[in-house]
């Protein structure tokens, strides 16, 4: 008779790399509807090349380099749908596939795979294409959708749109014809990248992936909640705004007040809050640390969307801070279970 | 509704107690049986029998002449057919006793109840019953029952949490014998004048609790006394039968790392412990025979036995049903925190819980992928360690960093292994890290030595020279 042995435990949990990946999958789909109602056809086909073409380059790379083929844990069909969720829709798709090959080939697997990548691929991929491609990183372009919301109102076909986070940083929200409404940002037609636009498509993968046990709260929370906190302080329509010129209208408690909230669904910061930040490898993986990692998100991009040379942060925020990740999780061990001060002095 | 403390971490295994309806059934049908001469934490035992010496049940075998060691007695009645050394399940060789029964299992004629009348008599009583901590520790429980000067507990905690998923062996013992359950607890209470003792159950077991509550009041209404034991519901987590977790749960006390329960001033027992103290107490027979769940997909038929100690698992398995395919895999205790076994020829030891047999499909091993820094394990870690960051520490061979990442308080309950998706063996790792870590630390303990004795004899060289 022949025995198997091995060390205990012996039975495991049925959560696999490959079913959290499916799960996280299935958190983007309706986002990635709402990007084919919102945008048309073309933002689902960047989408499919991005995932496609980061598929493509795990398989080859992973042949060159003489490793196993990791394609079945689903890893690079994540980055490549978290890619094309931070490209505009009109994005020429050679564009896209060169965001797949720094994602996949020179983020991810020159630094030895999965788990070994220090910062996120996609959002690290979608800063070598802003760099390299200005233009075509920031044309926004409108009303393509079946939809089409915004060409019954304006009656064009095609409308090149400034964002609404290029709007408030240049304008604040007293050019407030051109800024859309509050429940427009928040279902999502306005211009942006593919999947960041809608919040209502997001919030819903949200709920998903926190059923599911996907992700904590502890980092979108402390990210969402610092940028809204210091809007309030610091932006154009700050509380202070309250305290000056007598009386505070109803109008101005309007601005200071939706200003904070304009800020959490314009850009990209929702959609990196909960599904770029919370990027298992490339984030803390104490509790403390996430909180950390949040705060340090949140107030890199405020300084930047509202003093930097660009609109929008988030990716840069969310970059640097995986770049402190090791560092953060080495600060906040947690502590023994029983551990008291007096013991750790002896 | 009383405090409830739950400690943080610990994960939700499948439960499995499939058994929990099956009456323990006490099995006989053994021709020989092999008593390893060594069940408890500490030294052998000497053998105190040689081949040809026929032996009665209750019999000394092994000798405990150490202070830590605690008494063999033989199981069945027969005739010694040999002694030897055997590699035991953790691999290590111990002395053997085989015994060819002649199925009357006469008891010993000096198997009587004890006469105790002070505190030295009643640990004396626990040390010739050959009693171990039977909750899987093997502690001897005489030096359990006997702390430092000044360390006296002020309540006892049975351990009837029974969280491991398929063992069962604890929660039929409170069904059929609550009776010797109690009086074990108030023996204990009175001989180490402890107030209080609370008792605490995972609320997975709510006829376990009904049970004991039954029990606690039957008497108090017969005697008309209040009975210092209370019950506490504890919840459904794995590991909440581990020690440091349990006081925890019941108490809201902290053991701190390195350190042992009673410096917070609490015994904690394991209830089969206590049951057996309570058999003891009327009948006189020592620690012979072992109530034990058998689970497992290749068994026919699971349930709960009461076997001899000593009896071999292949002949246990079979007059238990035997099996429907062939077992791939047997853990002795179980499935979190049990041994798997090489060789299937080993004897029931006392502080057995389980015998677990699967089958090829339950004993497939995933392989193991790139850590991906979920941070499952530390969140499932009930110490409240790092296990990835241990993990790697190990596999680099880094002394260091196990020793920043508290490797030596790990209590191997297998929490991260369990939970991580990328199915690393971090339990494995870790138990390697822990090695590693005290053989460091001997070799610098031992070159400390030689340099502090060097340093001596040119000292006093030196001195000479002068």
């Amino acid at each position: 008779m022949k025995l198997q042995v091995s060390s205990s435990p012996h039975i495991r949990d049925s959560v696999t790399t490959s079913s959290i990946m499916r799960d996280v999958i299935i958190a983007t789909v309706p986002a990635i509807i709402a990007s084919g109602i919102i945008f048309g056809l073309r933002s689902v086909l960047v989408i499919l090349v991005s995932v496609l073409s980061c598929m493509f380059f795990e398989y080859i790379s992973r042949r060159i380099m003489k490793r196993d083929n990791t394609l079945s844990d689903l890893t690079a069909v994540v980055t490549g749908v978290l890619l094309a969720f931070n490209l505009p829709p009109t994005l020429p798709y050679y564009m896209v596939v060169i965001g797949a090959f720094f994602a996949i080939v020179v983020v991810k697997q020159m630094f030895g795979g999965l788990g070994n990548n220090f910062v996120n691929p996609a959002l690290t991929s979608r800063i070598i294409l802003a760099i390299a491609f200005p233009n075509d990183m920031t044309t926004w372009k409108l009303a393509e959708g079946p939809f089409n919301f915004v060409k019954s109102l304006q009656g064009v076909d095609l409308v090149s749109s400034a964002t609404p986070l290029a709007i408030l940083k240049h304008q604040g929200l007293q050019g407030a014809e051109s800024i859309p409404s509050l429940l427009t940002m928040f279902l999502g037609d306005k211009a942006g990248c593919i999947g960041e636009v809608s919040i209502l498509a997001l919030s819903i993968g949200v709920i998903y992936m926190l059923c599911r046990k996907i992700i904590t709260l502890w980092i979108p929370l402390t990210y969402i909640g610092t940028v809204m906190l210091m809007t309030l302080f610091i932006g154009h329509h700050s509380i202070f705004d309250l305290f000056t010129g007598g009386t505070p209208t109803a109008d101005t408690w309007r601005q200071v007040l939706s200003e904070p909230v304009y800020m959490m669904m314009a850009g990209g910061l929702f959609v990196g809050a909960f599904y770029m930040a919370t990027d298992y490898v490339t984030s803390p993986i104490t509790t403390k640390g996430r909180i950390f990692f949040g705060i340090g998100c949140g107030v890199i991009t405020v300084l930047i969307r509202y003093f930097g040379n660009i609109p929008e942060g988030v990716s840069f925020a969310i970059v640097l801070m995986n770049i402190l990740t090791p560092h953060l999780d080495k600060a906040t061990l947690p502590k023994t279970f029983g551990e008291v001060k007096q013991h750790e002095k002896s | 509704m009383p405090l409830r403390f739950v400690f943080s971490g610990g994960v939700h295994p499948k439960g499995n107690k499939n058994t929990d309806d099956f009456p323990t059934t006490r099995l006989d049908s053994f021709s020989s049986v092999e008593i390893l001469l060594q069940q408890h934490v500490g030294p052998p035992c000497v053998c105190a029998v040689k081949k040809g010496d026929h032996v009665h049940v209750g019999q000394l075998i092994g000798r405990a002449d150490h202070p830590m060691a605690v008494p063999i007695h033989a199981s069945v009645s027969g005739e010694v057919t040999d002694v030897r050394f055997v590699i035991s399940a953790t691999g290590d060789p111990v002395e053997a006793v085989t015994i060819t029964s002649d199925g009357l299992y006469t008891v010993d004629p000096s198997c009587v109840p004890p006469v105790i009348n002070s505190r030295e008599d009643f640990l004396h009583m626990i040390r010739t019953s050959g009693l171990v901590g039977l909750g899987g520790a093997s502690f001897p429980v005489h030096i359990k029952l006997n702390p430092p000067k000044g360390k006296e507990p002020d309540v006892l905690l049975i351990n009837a949490a029974e969280c491991e998923p398929y063992i069962t062996s604890d929660f039929r013992q409170i069904c059929e014998r609550p009776d010797e359950i109690i009086d074990g607890i108030l023996a204990v209470l009175q001989w180490l004048s402890i107030p209080n003792a609370i008792i605490g159950i995972e609320d997975n077991k709510p006829l376990g609790q009904e049970v004991l509550h039954h029990e606690i009041s039957k008497r108090e209404a017969a005697s008309n006394t209040h009975l210092p034991i209370s019950l506490k519901s504890l919840k459904t987590l794995y590991p909440q039968g581990a020690e440091k977790m349990l006081i925890y749960s019941l108490t809201g006390r902290k053991v701190p790392p390195g350190k042992l329960p009673y410096d917070v001033r609490v015994l904690v027992m394991n209830v089969g412990t206590l049951r057996f103290i309570g058999e003891y107490l009327k009948n006189g027979i020592p620690l012979v025979r072992k109530s034990l769940t058998l689970d497992g997909s290749a068994l026919n038929t699971p349930g709960n036995v009461n076997v001899p100690i000593g009896a071999r698992i292949p002949d246990v398995i079979a007059a238990a049903g035997g099996t429907k395919e062939e077992p791939s895999k047997i853990i002795m205790g179980g499935a979190m925190m049990g041994v798997s076994l090489d060789r299937i020829e080993c004897g029931i030891i006392k502080a057995n819980n389980a015998i677990l047999v699967f089958g090829s499909k339950e004993s497939r091993i995933p392989p193991e992928s790139p850590c991906i820094h979920c941070g499952r394990c530390v969140t499932a870690c009930p110490m409240h360690l790092m296990p990835t960051g241990i993990d790697q520490s190990a596999r680099r061979l880094d002394t260091e960093g196990l020793a920043a990442f508290h490797v030596l308080d790990c209590i191997e309950c297998g929490c991260c292994t369990y939970s991580c998706p990328a199915k690393r063996y971090l339990t494995q790792s870790i138990r390697n890290g822990k090695t590693l870590l005290r053989i460091e630390r001997a070799r610098a303990a031992e070159a400390e030595k030689i340099r502090a004795s060097e340093s001596n004899q040119a000292a006093g060289k030196e001195d000479r020279a002068v």
